[in-house]
């Protein structure tokens, strides 16, 4: 009988009819972190991109932070889905049996390409020359860290140099598509499940690719904006003032990507558009209108509008940028859990929904999507110590 | 070739080198025997005990009750629904089946639902009808005569 009295109070969680393996969500919280964080490295590595391809000087200062950043969390990506699995263990089992046949498994290529080939490359370049400076400079244990990490090459010629610069610059070029195949790809995962209709988009890797971007830049943006202040040192506010304007073109291209998906579903209106209507101004309200579109889209995006006409003083500047780069960061996170979570609460017969509830206490779900949205900050303060950006020898031209 | 970039294809060797020994150890034996999985699997899902018998199985013991309930509008469900999985059961008499008590069981298709298909199931809203009294004592499961 207790296995009637569990399946009553999974009713309970039930409006309409429901098939009965859409009653408890399988992909939760966990499953949001994934394109979030991967969005975050995928966004931070796009604005170092530009800023080295397009050789914005303003953005200068925030591009070995942007990198940084990236690859911190660029490290645990892929550790949401391993605590989501039920076999953790069995993780590796993705990376030796690589096939291609299944969207999911080519994650392994993607990964390794992305993380091995494009973002560790491309510090490695940028931060060789200092690495072996550092090594002369160093004593004691950190002195053989930093030979380790230069694999002992100690070459500082002005001709090893350019070669530094001309392979990074390449590796750059390479990884701005590599960065757009890593979020499209991630995208494309759910706009290609064709069963379910909030999914089911062939715009989904293309508004997952805008909306990584301004989420990696409004966090490039806040840890910029952090760090310099823990340093004690001045913030510039050019350097500010450009990503903010970046993050304005940006957050204006997904917005209207995004109003066009929503557009099309409300004009071409199909079968399963009652039930995503009554999704979206009934569970997903909350998060949808006021998260999503109100708090991290409309709100930023108005007030950086403003500011590209009037601006007010440095400090009401700095603590708009401030504001503005965590509203957008808690706006893209509810974008992702109104993709994922949202795609799960209604039933594929279009006549039901189910619940998802978020409980701090006993839901390790939630509380493994905190830890591993903190342990990256803790990693970057790492990275931060160990190849500080501000002690970088100026580039050769 | 420059020195950085000949240590670089040097560590992406050792690493590649790795992969591929981690590859060849520890890819399971009956990967691809048959598509991108391992072929050993269907061979273990096949070996799984049955948990569910079927009604003619249980028929073959219960024939007065399998005859009841051949009459009734019951007879298309399987027993175990009621009852439980029965594969210990056939093989060892002593080991009961499940009889459901209260009317738990019987609400789980009867409970008034508005998105249930109507005619087909009769629902019922369980307080209303009978006031907390088991289903059981007006109505025969086997064989419901309303």
């Amino acid at each position: 009988m207790d296995k009637i009295q569990s399946l009553y109070e999974a009713l309970a969680k039930v409006e309409g009819f429901i098939y009965p393996n859409e009653i408890a969500l399988n992909w939760d919280m966990l499953i949001v972190m994934y394109p979030y964080v991967t969005g975050l490295v995928a966004g931070a590595f796009i604005l170092a991109s530009l800023n080295r391809v397009f050789d914005i000087k303003a953005l200068r200062p925030t591009y070995e932070i942007s990198l940084l950043t990236a690859l911190s969390f660029m490290l645990i990506a892929t550790m949401p889905l391993i605590s989501h699995l039920g076999q953790p263990m069995r993780f590796y089992e993705m990376l030796i049996t690589p096939h291609l046949t299944s969207a999911m498994a080519i994650f392994g290529f993607v990964y390794l390409w992305y993380l091995m080939v494009v973002l560790l490359l491309e510090i490695w370049f940028d931060y060789r020359y200092d690495m072996v400076i550092w090594s002369r400079e160093k004593t004691g244990i950190m002195r053989h860290v930093y030979r380790a990490l230069t694999l002992w090459v100690s070459d500082t010629t002005p001709k090893s140099r350019k070669t530094d610069e001309k392979i990074g610059y390449f590796i750059t070029v390479v990884g701005i598509p590599s960065a757009f195949l890593l979020h499209g790809y991630v995208g494309f995962i759910f706009g290609s499940i064709k069963a379910n209709p909030w999914w089911s988009t062939v715009m989904m890797p293309v508004i997952f690719l805008f909306s990584a971007m301004v989420s990696g830049i409004a966090l490039v943006m806040f840890i910029y904006m952090v760090v310099t202040w823990l340093r004690k040192q001045k913030i510039e506010m050019i350097v500010l003032d450009s990503i903010a304007k970046y993050l304005f073109y940006i957050l204006i291209i997904d917005f209207s990507l995004e109003s066009l998906d929503q557009v099309h579903r409300i004009y071409v209106a199909d079968e399963s558009f009652d039930i995503l209507k009554i999704l979206v101004h009934g569970k997903l309200f909350f998060s949808f209108f006021i998260m999503q579109i109100g708090i991290g889209t409309i709100i930023p995006l108005l007030t950086l509008g403003f500011l590209q006409f009037k601006k007010p003083n440095d400090k009401i500047r700095k603590a708009i940028y401030l504001i503005l780069s965590i509203c957008v960061l808690t706006g893209i996170f509810f974008m992702r859990w109104n993709v994922v979570i949202g795609g799960q609460l209604f039933s594929k017969s279009f006549y039901g929904f189910t619940s998802y509830k978020v409980s701090l206490i006993g839901s390790t779900d939630v509380l493994l999507s905190l830890v591993w949205f903190i342990v990256p900050f803790f990693i970057l303060a790492f990275l931060l110590w160990l190849l500080p950006p501000w002690k970088k020898a100026p580039a050769p031209h | 070739m420059p020195l950085q970039v000949k240590r670089l294809l040097l560590v992406f060797a050792v690493f590649i080198g790795i992969m591929l020994g981690l590859k060849y150890f520890l890819t399971p034996d009956s990967w691809r025997e048959y598509g991108p999985y391992r072929g050993n699997a269907l061979k273990e899902i096949v070996n799984q005990v049955p948990k569910f018998v079927q009604m003619e199985d249980c028929a073959a013991c219960h024939d007065s009750i399998a005859e009841i309930k051949s009459q009734g509008e019951h007879n298309p469900l399987q027993c175990e629904i009621c009852h439980g999985p029965g594969y210990r059961h056939i093989d060892d008499e002593t080991v009961k089946m499940e009889i459901p008590k209260g009317n738990a069981v019987c609400m789980r298709c009867h409970t008034k639902n508005a998105a249930s298909p109507s005619g087909i199931i009769k629902q019922i809203d369980a307080v209303e009808h009978s006031e907390g009294e088991d289903c059981i004592n007006c109505h025969n499961p086997h064989q419901p005569w309303l």
